[in-house]
């Protein structure tokens, strides 16, 4: 499964009603440390691919959903279940690191 | 452009010179002269001294070798590494460019601690200005810090931001440059909010509201510059593969700055393994 590109119109479908995880990655393309962690998250998505969805949310094209999480600091990685969020991590980090949010 | 810039000329920086000049690639070291090694008193436990060795004496011995074999060795602070289509290297007063990056500037020893900033990473604790100035648009934010690093913090943020305060917790502000640099000099008792910081308060008990703080004490160490460029850090180490490469391709980190013993040796064996290693990684 590719990673999906989340926006406000998607959002309710693509996230809040999934039966499956969804990992949210709060990015922007002038971070470098979004650019370093995006193989990581694709790496994740065909990895996982059935049991995880894996979504993006650029933040400077959906600054509402980025204030709704109230990320304040990029890249920030959010898991939600069932609608609910169950984990965050911020920042450059290891693919196992990012997976034990499960 | 150089074929290598490193960052640090203690025994890790100097010894990663040494292997990549002596293949004739070109390579600059850029430091502050800021070693904990030459505030070492005596050295009595690095191989090949029968009575010893002053930390000032060793390490100015490292920086003549490295000047003997033409290695270009400069005195200036790195406030800020980026890559773009290659490694772009900033200090206070230039810019330059690398094929490969080697951080090697020492441990930080000086992290904050301060009552709530361990609390608020993330949540306005932060330790990049250009990474998560964007989240702090039209808002009251501070830098603590007191020197050119807070400084260059202050002058990333304050296109974006209301206001920008430096909060140096109780140390002087180096020599101000600028006319309408907002300081505050007073110790920090603690960061305090609800979910996020609402304000910072001090020893004296008087208050500022902010919204963010920006982290930036001291002189900018090789984690800090990891940081920036999206480098992993693990409990404030840098994370390196067996070849002493970061998670960032081309760059290379050796020395305390990668956690383990903070030793000579360990500081030289990692500096020519790094510079062994720059020399596979470049495409010559």
């Amino acid at each position: 499964m590719s990673v999906v590109n989340l926006n406000s119109e998607n959002f309710t479908n693509e996230v809040l009603e999934e039966n499956l995880p969804v990992l949210i990655d709060f990015w922007a393309s002038w971070c470098g440390p979004c650019r370093m962690m995006a193989p990581v998250v694709d790496e994740i998505a065909s990895s996982m691919e059935g049991s995880l969805k894996v979504g993006k949310v650029n933040i400077d094209e959906n600054p509402e959903l980025a204030e709704k999480y109230g990320v304040m600091s990029i890249p920030t990685f959010i898991v939600i279940k069932n609608g609910k969020e169950t984990g965050r991590t911020i920042g450059v980090q290891a693919k196992e690191e990012i997976l034990k949010l499960l | 452009m150089y074929d290598v810039i490193i960052v640090g000329s203690g025994p890790a920086g100097i010894s990663a010179s040494i292997y990549v000049k002596r293949r004739k690639l070109s390579v600059l070291v850029i430091s502050t002269k800021n070693s904990a090694l030459e505030k070492t008193e005596k050295i009595e436990n690095y191989y090949g001294f029968e009575k010893g060795i002053t930390g000032k004496e060793l390490y100015n011995n490292g920086i003549n070798q490295a000047k003997n074999l033409g290695v270009e060795l400069i005195n200036d602070e790195v406030v800020s590494l980026k890559f773009l289509e290659n490694f772009e290297v900033e200090t206070i007063n230039s810019k330059y460019e690398a094929k490969a990056v080697i951080l090697a500037t020492g441990t930080n020893r000086n992290a904050p601690d301060i009552k709530g900033i361990k609390e608020f990473e993330g949540k306005g604790v932060s330790y990049c200005a250009i990474c998560d100035a964007y989240f702090y648009k039209s808002k009251d934010v501070a830098v603590l810090g007191n020197g050119n690093y807070a400084i260059y913090e202050m002058e990333q943020l304050k296109p974006i931001v209301n206001s920008v305060t430096i909060l140096t917790n109780g140390s002087k502000i180096i020599e101000n440059r600028h006319e309408d640099l907002q300081v505050i000099e007073k110790p920090i008792k603690e960061v305090k909010g609800n979910n996020k910081i609402e304000e910072v308060q001090f020893e004296d008990n008087t208050k500022k509201s902010i919204s963010g703080i920006f982290i930036a004490q001291g002189i900018a160490s090789s984690s800090d510059l990891a940081r920036q460029i999206g480098a992993r850090i693990e409990n404030n180490n840098i994370v390196v593969d067996e070849n002493m490469q970061t998670t960032v391709p081309g760059l290379f980190a050796c020395g305390d700055c990668t956690g383990g013993l903070l030793q000579i040796s360990k500081s030289v064996y990692e500096g020519a393994l790094a510079g062994l290693s720059v020399l596979k990684d470049i495409k010559l």
